[in-house]
């Protein structure tokens, strides 16, 4: 490992994969980052004369998911990312080396590529007690995060943990669980929220940093916009029965057998930002919808803290008692109503009995 | 402007005589067609949002047959986003009416709260409401206690629903849209947009309650009160009984 001056082409080749092969690649990842038909050969020539760029690969305080994920990514194939394409020095998961060999690797780097190596975070630091609550190589892991980030040329946030926090920062958050953007202030950070986040999206992305050797547009969250720019409802399957009031509305009702929408199940597809609707799961097979299920908002910030995954209103807590917007807004209508209808007896009354004494004194 | 009961008497006469009506009926020109119309307009908006925006929260009963022979949560919330524009578009040309209209058309966009008369006369009204003053003084427009209620319950609740009513529709219109470029602000407020909906929600209650108030002290002012109200808002008169 380490060896951040050899081009993608050479180690490509080097591992018996044919140059067919190798377009056929190029013209699937141009696809699924939706450029067009010249990008392939762009991808082809990049691939072939650019340095691969050094990546080091962390884990903080998470479930090693979006690791999973990335491993099952089908278009790019995760081999063809982490043994061709980046040069992936440094992840304590997937690596040979362990122990001190390991942790010396990541000095090196450090050492080696300062400003030139990405920084892939999966999971996030806690900070309560110092970031006891996450150990690394005898360390915080927060200690370890800010050194690297230090010398690093961006930030990629792999999954919610890192994004926004997730179910270790949901409340109460015992460990301060505190996402990327939050610890490491002056790096451009890349959020590529999800529980897990999509494998081709994973992959996708990190293809298109090496290609271009600059990272993608971000949106108003710091999500890349090729993935993160229209949400799960604008490209649902099951939109059209949305549309025409066609719902599901118990888990083996007539309508969940039709495959109607999932609205009134709680589905979150309406405020979730991700690619799940348009490039499915494990090598487009399906997604929690098509599977009859409502979507989570598993790349949504907080989604853990937002009440039941089954409810279509949010849960408030701030009231005590577990209630959503419209038992609030009917409890308060209600009583203002009961208060309107006192108020107007009461005004009755006093009418009635004060009238006839103010009409003697007026005449 | 002055509002002791004093002076609003001799701005009564004064006004009846130059308009050539009974000075002894006093009737005053308080709320001009703009307003008039407005106010209408607005209330049948608001009827409208919050009805559609109720069945787009909680959804309708699923409907029978083929999805391409439904369009009925389509048409809901399209009533909802027209509503949307009609509203926002009555309250922008409203706004330009604050400026243009009579000293009485600014008075649902500010509280005079540093005014220490201001204070007194609301919780004259307060008592009057509580049963404890006898008589209601005399206002040419909104009392002191309404004005407040108005601000906050009304104008407040209704900038903040155009608001994140706008972000939300954004959410279909793309990030590219217009809607996302003025109001895309809001996602950086609230990251997860289930929140900038519940708020949204809270908001219609807001209007519902404020809609109850609004209604029931019109009519109860109406009777009770020395003036008019429910027939200013038509007719624009002001009337003082006594």
């Amino acid at each position: 490992m380490g060896g951040g001056a050899e081009t993608f082409y050479g180690v490509i080749r080097r591992q018996g994969i044919t140059r067919r092969s190798f377009h056929k690649f190029c013209s699937l990842t141009a696809t699924s980052l939706g450029l067009g038909p010249l990008a392939a050969s762009e991808i082809a020539n990049a691939l072939e004369t650019k340095p691969r760029v050094p990546v080091i690969w962390m884990h903080g305080l998470e479930c090693t998911c979006c690791s999973e994920s990335f491993i099952r990514s089908a278009h790019p194939l995760v081999k063809d990312v982490v043994l061709s394409m980046i040069s992936l020095d440094y992840d304590a998961l997937i690596m040979a080396a362990a122990g001190h060999q390991a942790e010396a690797i990541i000095e090196e780097i450090r050492a080696k590529y300062k400003g030139e190596y990405v920084l892939a975070i999966e999971g996030n630091a806690p900070l309560n007690e110092g970031g006891m609550f996450c150990i690394d190589g005898g360390k915080p892991f927060v200690e370890k995060l800010r050194a690297m980030a230090e010398d690093s040329m961006a930030i990629i946030a792999w999954g919610t943990c890192a994004a926004w926090g997730c179910v270790q920062a949901a409340k109460p958050n015992p460990t301060w669980a505190t996402p990327i953007d939050k610890v490491i202030t002056n790096k451009p950070i890349i959020k590529v929220p999800g529980c897990p986040p999509i494998a081709e999206v994973m992959t996708a992305l990190v293809t298109f940093i090496t290609t271009f050797g600059k990272l993608p547009e971000l949106d108003r969250q710091g999500r890349p916009k090729m993935f993160y720019s229209q949400r799960i409802h604008d490209k649902c399957y099951r939109r059209p029965h949305f549309d025409a009031g066609q719902f599901v509305e118990g888990w083996d009702d007539e309508s969940a057998r039709k495959g109607y929408c999932l609205y009134k199940m709680g589905c979150k597809g309406p405020t979730t930002y991700n690619a799940c609707s348009a490039v499915r799961w494990n090598g487009g097979v399906s997604f929690p919808i098509q599977s009859g299920h409502g979507c989570f908002g598993c790349s949504e910030d907080g989604f853990w803290d937002k009440g039941s995954f089954y409810d279509r209103l949010t849960t408030i807590r701030q009231f005590g008692i577990e209630a959503n917007a419209d038992q609030i807004g009917m409890a308060a209508a209600g009583a203002v109503g009961l208060a309107v209808a006192a108020h107007a007896a009461v005004t009755a009354a006093k009418r009635l009995t004060r009238n006839p004494g103010r009409v003697a004194q007026e005449k | 402007m002055d509002k002791s009961p004093q002076a609003l008497t001799a701005a009564v006469a004064a006004v009846a005589v130059r308009s050539g009506r009974s000075a002894e009926r006093g009737v005053v020109y308080v709320y001009e067609a703009p307003v008039r119309l407005w106010h209408w307009i607005n209330a049948a908006a608001i009827l409208v949002l919050g009805l559609s925006g109720y069945f787009i929260g909680s959804a309708i009963p699923t409907m029978p047959g083929e999805a391409s022979d439904n369009f009925l949560f389509g048409y809901i919330r399209f009533a909802h986003f027209f509503a949307g524009y009609v509203l926002t578009l009555g309250f922008l040309l409203r706004i330009y009416w604050a400026f243009m209209g009579n000293p009485h058309a600014k008075q649902i966009f500010y509280v005079p709260l540093w005014r220490k008369s201001y204070w007194r006369e609301v919780w004259h009204e307060i008592r009057w409401y509580a049963f404890v003053a006898a008589e209601p003084k005399k206002y040419v427009a909104h009392n002191p206690l309404a004005q407040l209620a108005m601000f906050f319950m009304f104008t407040l609740a209704i900038a903040f629903m155009i608001v994140t009513g706008f972000a939300l529709y954004a959410q279909g219109t793309g990030n590219d849209s217009w809607q996302y470029k003025l109001f895309g602000w809001v996602f950086s407020i609230w990251p997860n947009s289930q929140d900038v909906h519940t708020w949204h929600h809270l908001g219609l209650w807001m209007i519902v309650t404020f809609a109850l108030i609004h209604i029931y002290t019109a009519v109860r002012e109406d009777i009770v009160s020395r003036q008019s109200i429910v027939s200013s808002i038509i007719s624009g008169e002001r009337e003082f009984r006594d």
